[in-house]
């Protein structure tokens, strides 16, 4: 049974998610469309597993949740700072930095969303990742004290996503 | 004050703030004067600014009696792919030493796009 709910639906989460998906993108809450929309989301991934043959485990979507609620107020406030850096502070007083933040994270999974995570959140950029992905290179626009920088990654983004990945 | 007066209103006051982002996105990418500064104005202002645009869009849907949920793809979308953009224009200024040079990583030997294979050295030296 369990092998059979494995084969069906090789990536739950992706399954619901393009259900979600086909159902927006039909801006039409039926039955006909949500039927639709899971078998679709059924045929993708089954069809598409072959370049996916690891299912990331022990992911909480609860704790996903409010760390997605956290980093959309952060990108909030950071896009004030940015838009005031980039409005009030001249060229030659502008201090860009480079960071190297070690990383205590080990999947690949949870490593793209920090990633994305630093690149969204306005004024630092992820770069580039060392040859042996343990580390991440990260651009600051404007800072005074890059360690600073790097600590709030460690520990308000890195913390919250080893919980999420565990 | 009827709900529409307000919802146009609150659409009036997003488009605003969106345009205003967008405007500081664009000051920025011509004031900076290297790559990787400028990198940061638009990509995340510009995110920032759109989904302004795109949640006034939202309201006035509401407003005309036919919500549309297609700016929530949108901006979900977007916000997948803007890092991509800005990760390889990071990763083309590093390549192309077009930027200081970042330091060296904790543990590792050297940064996944500083490290060229034997095989492609010969390009690597290249202009």
């Amino acid at each position: 049974m369990a092998r059979a709910f494995h084969w069906l639906l090789p990536h739950p989460y992706l399954t619901l998610l393009l259900a979600v998906v086909w159902v927006i993108l039909q801006n039409d809450v039926s039955a006909g469309m949500v039927v639709f929309g899971i078998i679709l989301g059924i045929i993708i991934p089954r069809g598409t597993s072959i370049w996916w043959p690891d299912t990331p485990k022990g992911f909480r979507l609860s704790k996903m949740f409010s760390y997605s609620i956290m980093v959309l107020w952060d990108i909030l406030v950071a896009n004030v700072q940015v838009a005031w850096i980039v409005l009030t502070v001249p060229n030659s007083k502008l201090k860009p930095a480079w960071i190297v933040v070690p990383l205590d994270l080990r999947k690949p999974e949870a490593i793209t969303i920090l990633a994305g995570t630093i690149t969204l959140t306005p004024g630092t950029v992820s770069a580039d990742l060392s040859d042996a992905g343990h580390s991440l290179l990260v651009h600051v626009l404007h800072t005074d004290d890059p360690d600073a920088v790097r600590d709030e990654i460690k520990t308000r983004y890195e913390l919250r996503l080893k919980e999420i990945f565990s | 004050m009827t709900a529409e007066i307000v919802g146009t209103y609150l659409v009036a006051l997003c488009l605003l703030i969106g345009a205003g982002f967008v405007i500081v996105g664009v000051i920025g990418l011509l004031k900076f004067n290297d790559p990787m500064t400028r990198l940061h104005a638009p990509t995340k202002v510009g995110t920032m600014g759109i989904g302004m645009l795109l949640l006034a869009s939202m309201i006035h849907s509401v407003l005309l009696g036919e919500a549309s949920m297609h700016e929530l793809l949108i901006m979900a979308f977007l916000f997948v792919t803007a890092p991509i953009s800005a990760h390889f224009i990071a990763k083309v200024a590093i390549h192309g030493r077009t930027c200081e040079t970042p330091p060296p990583p904790l543990k590792d030997d050297t940064w996944s796009t500083l490290k060229v294979s034997e095989a492609d050295q010969e390009i690597e030296r290249l202009p």
